[in-house]
């Protein structure tokens, strides 16, 4: 895998929207201490490599500058393993149901 | 000359970008300190009923399945005592274009949107309504952007949320994802600025209004299969939009009797602005820490008056545990043949029990079902929750902590809800109206404005009123 995009790749960008001083008032210590951090898809407009600094043309045709993080990035959310809590809730209730008509 | 792009200064800008993201004069509804005039604005700003279902006919939206959950029923019969447990039927919201009822909420911005000329809309939102506006822009040919909470300080991010970014992604919407913090609103606010777009904001009298139709038709197929008004209406309970639309178009089919009944899953003690607690949650809507700090103070929305404002319409208020959720998301793909997403469900794990409650001739109807996949899905959301140190197992959910255990049920009838005082939410209201419209003598008009917010007479008010103390009372 490269860690350099071509122009028109599809790729992510990140930066820093407000680092801790600038951020609201209202909040808990624990998310007061953070910065508030951004990351957006669109295109690249130049070739870069991972880590520098990048313009993307987003889908809503804005120009936005970050750190380019990934090239290609996907979507890696799944299902997961079957989970034991779960899989025999549907048997427990058709056995139910089946008492219930006698 | 180039904006100042500080916190602060977006935040004093506010009420002029939201006036021209808008295009709504708020001004216009305003009466006094305390009070508007919300029937005014939700007339003149918004749309009427039939307007609003011609807007969503154009676009596919509404007009959904409504399905009696037969199997669910005969268990509840089971366990109720003879002659118990009312008819539950669902209504099939994912049938909607994105896949749930946000799309009834985005139709009528996103016409508004296109009507006015805007190039494009803006929400900021985790949920169901990012994928809804993506959608509905895409059919109008406008350009979008959805302003989402995805990530803590570790990066990680909740699978549902993730999901829902993709979706919007794949209706070709630009996603600003963000990590975890109320200045989602601040972002969207600079982004409304920078593009001239259009505020599609929840909260809007166009989202409201929107939701109407929900409730108009449920009536209207209740009344057309069964011959009969439902006795109750379970509506999933976040921000308030789908309780105050769906309650409105129930009273404008004229179904007076049917009461309406918000449930909310329980997060209680978890903040929603920890970057710790974001990702010990496994639910990121329809929870308790919107719906308890929405109905108790609507106007913390991104519009200068919320038109979602749940304690005009709810008669009770009730509670569900994560656990019970992903039960009957498991039980109504399974006995019903329909693989739902589970936030969505949280009405439906409400309305088993309470269908407890009523005679075997009555009806009770969940309100809505929202679309499932990856990530938006009990095993995922499971998963997720055991990755992040939440004990997992089965047992009498009332053991459930939210944050630190989930707890499935181990059967059937161990389903039931917590009723939430709304008397101890209308003081809540009440007292918070009073103190953030700093206002320290009330007369008849807000008398009768604060009754009218929190269904109650004006005695009730003025009682609660004299308990706060320090707000003179000028009325006969």
């Amino acid at each position: 895998m490269t860690d350099k995009c071509r122009q028109g790749d599809w790729v992510e960008i990140h930066y820093i929207v407000l680092d801790p001083a600038s951020r609201s008032g209202d909040l808990p210590p624990e998310t007061r201490k953070v910065p508030l951090e951004c990351r957006i898809n669109g295109w690249a407009l130049s070739p870069k490599k991972i880590g520098e600094e990048i313009e993307i043309r987003t889908p809503a045709n804005r120009t936005v500058k970050g750190t380019l993080a990934r090239i290609n990035p996907g979507y890696e959310h799944s299902f997961g393993p079957a989970v034991r809590e779960l899989s025999s809730i549907g048997s427990e209730l058709r056995v139910m149901l089946k008492e219930g008509e006698r | 000359m180039s904006r100042d792009l500080s916190y602060k200064a977006v935040m004093e800008r506010r009420g002029e970008i939201m006036k021209r993201a808008l295009g709504i004069e708020y001004d216009e509804f305003i009466l006094t300190k305390v009070a508007f005039d919300y029937e005014g604005m939700m007339r003149k700003a918004g749309y009427s009923l039939e307007e609003v279902r011609e807007i969503q006919r154009e676009t596919g939206v509404g007009n959904t399945p409504l399905l009696e959950l037969k199997n669910i029923t005969r268990l509840v019969r089971q366990i109720s005592p003879k002659g118990y447990g009312a008819r539950i039927v669902i209504k099939d919201e994912a049938a909607n274009p994105s896949g749930s009822f946000k799309d009834r909420r985005a139709s009528v911005s996103v016409y508004h949107a296109a009507k006015l000329g805007y190039q494009g809309v803006i929400a900021a939102t985790s949920g169901n309504y990012g994928a809804a506006v993506a959608s509905q822009a895409a059919m109008r040919n406008l350009r979008c952007i959805v302003v989402q909470e995805v990530f803590d300080s570790r990066q990680m991010g909740q699978p549902e949320i993730i999901e829902k970014s993709r979706k919007c992604e794949a209706y070709g919407a630009e996603v600003v994802r963000l990590s975890v913090g109320p200045e989602l609103f601040y972002l969207a606010l600079v982004l409304l600025e920078e593009t001239g777009f259009f505020n599609a904001s929840l909260y809007s009298p166009f989202g409201i209004s929107g939701v109407e139709t929900l409730g108009y038709e449920l009536v209207q197929q209740i009344r057309e299969r069964y011959g009969k008004d439902p006795a109750y209406i379970v509506v999933t309970h976040a921000g308030g939009g789908n309780v105050t639309g769906t309650a409105r178009g129930v009273l404008q089919a004229g179904a007076r009797d049917s009461r309406i009944i918000g449930a909310s899953v329980d997060l209680s003690g978890l903040h929603m602005a920890s970057d710790i607690d974001f990702n010990r949650k496994s639910f990121t809507t329809g929870h308790t820490g919107f719906g308890v700090p929405f109905a108790t103070w609507p106007d913390r929305a991104d519009v200068p008056k919320n038109a979602a404002r749940p304690m005009r319409y709810l008669d009770r208020y009730v509670t569900v545990t994560q656990g019970e959720v992903f039960y009957v998301t498991e039980a109504l793909a399974q006995l019903e043949g329909l693989e739902r997403g589970p936030a969505g469900n949280t009405s439906l794990a409400a309305a088993i029990p309470l269908a407890r409650e009523l005679p075997e001739d009555e009806i009770v109807v969940v309100q809505e079902t929202e679309y499932t996949g990856a990530g938006k899905h009990p095993q995922a959301q499971l998963n997720f929750a055991r990755a992040n140190g939440i004990v997992v197992k089965r047992g009498d959910p009332r053991e459930n902590v939210p944050g630190k255990t989930i707890v499935i049920p181990e059967h059937f009838s161990q389903l039931s809800v917590v009723e939430m005082d709304l008397d101890r939410m209308r003081r809540s209201y009440i007292r918070n109206c009073i103190e953030r419209s700093g206002a320290t003598e009330v007369n008849e008009q807000e008398l009768k404005f604060l009754a009218e917010e929190t269904r109650e007479t004006e005695a009730y008010v003025a009682g609660i009123i004299r308990e706060i103390g320090g707000v003179k009372i000028n009325a006969t």
